[in-house]
Order: structure tokens, then sequence, then C-alpha cells
């Protein structure tokens, strides 16, 4: 099967500092991210997402980082712990 | 056109059943446990996917599962060839690589974030005026009156059409995509949209405007001009895609409200789940059905499908289903994990989604701002139209 099913990480934040990554293969330009923490996730004027940053999620930040993850239809976003 | 009802849905299907046009979500719970991918005889054949896993699977599946036909509701026999208007269809919805990736291309920037962002003033302050002409009334058809007024004109003003003949757009994309039973009546709305945007096209050419024809006249493909089907495919595809979907959609959610108080009176005292709440809305009421073909004969998840076979990829079941979503036939206005499908999954993501998206949102805003309670009318029919896009065609509402 797919794997595409299932409520997807809901790890609690504030543990190690995390990075995450956008798979630009992946994504599909739902913008789901941008949504939810435009501080991190960038769109362009095709909907390709990316990361503004390569560094460290701020720890503020970590929450709706994780739930862009969750929230993203194409399984494209993921966190490096 | 009637038919049989339908009694057994695994293998007899109608997506044009009352009952299935009333009430579709007990029929895909039951399929969903029974028959997962459902089959009918009914309009020359189609099997139905109704899970979440089966529906991203072979929308993802693009070598298998063709996007050359996407209508649901096909024709009851093969177009002459001569009869044929537009030798592409409607690019980038109707089309598979190459032809999809480079139309696809051309269309996005028109609604982009940042696109989309420029056309919300227009959207509240129409919205602000259809609210005007009927809140002194106490009463109104939430569907025909406010939902069906916003996404026409707006895409209008996108296309560069003038706004005044939203009616008239309506009744094609009616035509088109609610009456497609009716062959002749779905024939001539796709004649009536054909014809007009031709007059467009050469008016465009002459002079060129600030707009999506436009911008289409003066691109290029591999160096040359675009191709006039391929112009007029495009235009086709705003005009259909952008008013019937989206205008289900607020007509949905205004039908949720109007008959869940409790979430509509949440909705008003705690305006910041409106991000939350549309998200929500959008998966439980998604309006959109798309179908494709199967290119070789293969089996998939158990069925032996054959090339050519047509295949109903049903984002609204999927959004429902268990195995996805907690509790998916709630409507849970803080939902915090929501990865619907409404808007498709893999390439075909809708392109509009962003301009969906705010619509839905502006539209309710005002709507609650001015209309903060209400209710059916008693008495007065809700009435649904189904099959590719569902939403309420008729939904009268008080607030006295």
């Amino acid at each position: 099967m797919g794997g595409r099913t299932g409520p997807g990480t809901s790890v609690p934040p504030g543990g190690l500092p995390v990075k995450v990554t956008v798979d630009p293969s992946k994504c599909q330009g739902h913008a789901r991210c941008f949504a939810l923490c435009p501080e991190i996730f960038d769109v362009d004027d095709y909907g390709q997402s990316s990361v503004r940053s390569a560094d460290d999620v701020p720890v503020e930040l970590e929450e709706r980082v994780r739930l862009a993850v969750s929230n993203c239809p194409e399984f494209a976003i993921a966190i490096v712990e | 056109m009637s038919r049989a009802p339908v009694t057994d849905w695994t293998t007899d299907f109608d997506v044009m059943d009352e009952r299935y046009l009333l009430d579709p979500f007990p029929i895909w719970d039951d399929l969903r446990k029974t028959c997962p991918i459902a089959h009918t005889e009914r309009r020359r054949g189609a099997w139905m996917l109704t899970t979440y896993d089966d529906v991203t699977a072979a929308a993802h599946d693009v070598a298998t599962f063709s996007s050359l036909e996407v209508g649901v509701i096909g024709a009851e026999e093969d177009p002459d060839p001569e009869d044929i208007i537009l030798e592409y269809g409607l690019p980038p919805i109707s089309a598979d690589a190459p032809l999809h990736t480079w139309t696809r291309r051309l269309l996005l920037p028109w609604f982009s974030h940042h696109r989309v962002e420029q056309y919300e003033v227009v959207t509240r302050d129409l919205c602000r005026q259809l609210l005007k002409g009927f809140v002194p009334a106490g009463r109104a058809d939430a569907a025909s009156d406010y939902s069906q007024q916003i996404p026409v004109r707006i895409v209008a003003g996108i296309l560069g059409v003038p706004a005044e003949l939203s009616d008239t757009f309506t009744g094609w994309v009616r035509d088109v995509l609610e009456f497609a039973d009716d062959q002749e009546r779905a024939r001539r709305g796709g004649q009536g949209i054909f014809d007009y945007l031709l007059g467009e096209l050469a008016a465009r050419k002459e002079s060129p405007r600030d707009d999506l024809m436009s911008s289409l006249v003066l691109e290029k493909h591999d160096g040359a001009p675009i191709d006039d089907s391929i112009i007029l495919g495009i235009a086709g595809l705003v005009l259909i895609a952008g008013i019937d979907t989206t205008w289900s959609s607020i007509g949905s959610s205004l039908w949720h409200l109007a008959t869940h108080p409790d979430d509509c009176a949440r909705l008003v005292a705690e305006p910041k789940l409106m991000d939350t709440a549309v998200e929500e809305l959008l998966r439980a009421y998604s309006p959109v059905t798309m179908a494709r073909i199967v290119t070789e004969d293969t089996e998939f998840r158990g069925c032996p499908m054959q090339k050519g076979d047509k295949v109903l990829m049903n984002f609204p079941a999927a959004n429902r289903d268990p195995k996805a979503f907690d509790q998916p036939d709630r409507v849970v206005l803080d939902r915090l994990q929501n990865r619907h499908v409404a808007f498709g999954s893999g390439i075909h993501r809708c392109a509009g989604s962003n301009l969906a998206r705010m619509e839905l949102r502006v539209a309710l805003e005002e709507w609650l701002r001015e209309i903060p309670t209400f209710r059916l009318e008693d008495g007065a029919r809700t009435t649904w139209a189904g099959g590719q896009v569902r939403g309420p065609r008729s939904l009268p509402v008080v607030f006295p």
C-alpha cells in the first residue's frame, strides 16, 4: 500500500533543535505549509514551496512547522531531528 | 433523464441517483467497508475509488490513470471526430505530460498566492454588495443569491470578460457539469462557451489587454505561438472549473452552518478559527470528483481494469475515510491535522486552489459579519447537485 494514510507525525515540540526540508519532487503547490508557517516556508509563482533558511527551526515556530508536516497532502515535508 | 434507482452500490452505482445526490456519505461508508472499489455498467461503465489510500495512489500513478477524459458523466457514445470542438480538451486538466506540464506553467502564475492576494479586496466588496441586497429582507437563497454570484465574477475579472455576463456564464457551466446527463444540453453549453471565447480571443489578438487570454496570445511555446485551440481550452477550463466548484463549496459550508448552530456560534465567537474551519469545511464537503482513463490492462488493488476503463476519483469520499481522518463524519472546526485532498493530489492539484480558499474564507467572513445566526427556512427545500461537483443549488435560509 502507498502509505498515504494516517494522521502523520505528532511528536511534541521542545526537544532537540530540528531542521525542516521540502522535497521539490513531491511538492505540488497546495501551499498548506506557507499558510501555516510563512516565517519558515516560501512559495513561488508556480506554487513550489521551499524552506527559507537552512538554519535550525526557531523553537517558537516548531509547533507550526510540525503542523505543516502533518497537513501536507503530498507528504513532501520532513523534519530532520 | 430518469434511470432505475440503485439497489446495489457495489456493482451498479450511479452518481446521479437521487439518494446519492442528497446524502452520499453512508453510501461511501458502506462501500469503504464492503467493496472500496465499486463498479457500474451504467453510463458506459466505470470504477469508483472510495478510500484515501486508493484515490491518492491512483492520482499519483499518472502512467496508468490518464487525464485525457476527466468528465464523470461522459458522452453516451463516442463523438464524431468532426464534432470535437477542442482538439486538446481543456488543458492542463484534460492532458497528460508533456502538454499538461507546459500548459499548467502558463496558468499557475495567474492563481499564485501573491496574485490571489490582489483579488481579495474585490471579492470582499462583491460579498458586501450582495449581502446589502438581501440582508434587509431577513431571508435569502444562500446558494443562488450569494454563493453562486461570487466566483463567477472573480473569474470573469481574471479572464477580462464582462461581469455583467455572469448569469450567462453560470448557465453554460451548469449545462456542461450539472446537466451533463442531458447530452444535448451539455453540448449546447460547451458550444456557448466556445463561441463566446472564440470572439474574445479574436479581440485580444487585435489588441491585447491585461488579462489571462491576452497573456496566452503573447506567450510562446518552443518558439512558436500557442495554438488557438489550446488558448481556448485553457480559458474554457478557467471558466468551467472556476465557477461551479467554489460556489458549491461556499454553499455547502453555509448549509453546514445553517444546520449546525453550535458551529456557527463558535465561528462567530472565535474568528481565529477561520483558517482551520475553512480547511475542515473543504474536507467534509469536498465538491469535486474527477475521472481518469486506464491506459493499459492492469490489476489495481485486486480489480481487473482494462485499457479504456473509466475510473472515478472520489476525492470527497477519500476525505471521509476513517483510516485517514479521526471522526471523519464530524466537522471539527479546529481540526489541526487535516491532510485533505479536496483539491486533488499529485500533478493535477487544482490550479485555482489558492483562489478558491480565499473566496471561501472571505465569503464566510462577510456573511457571518452581517448574518451571525441563520437557519434553513421552514418548509423550503434545499436542493443538491452532484455527479462531478456536489453542492446546494437552492438553499433558502432565514435570519429574522
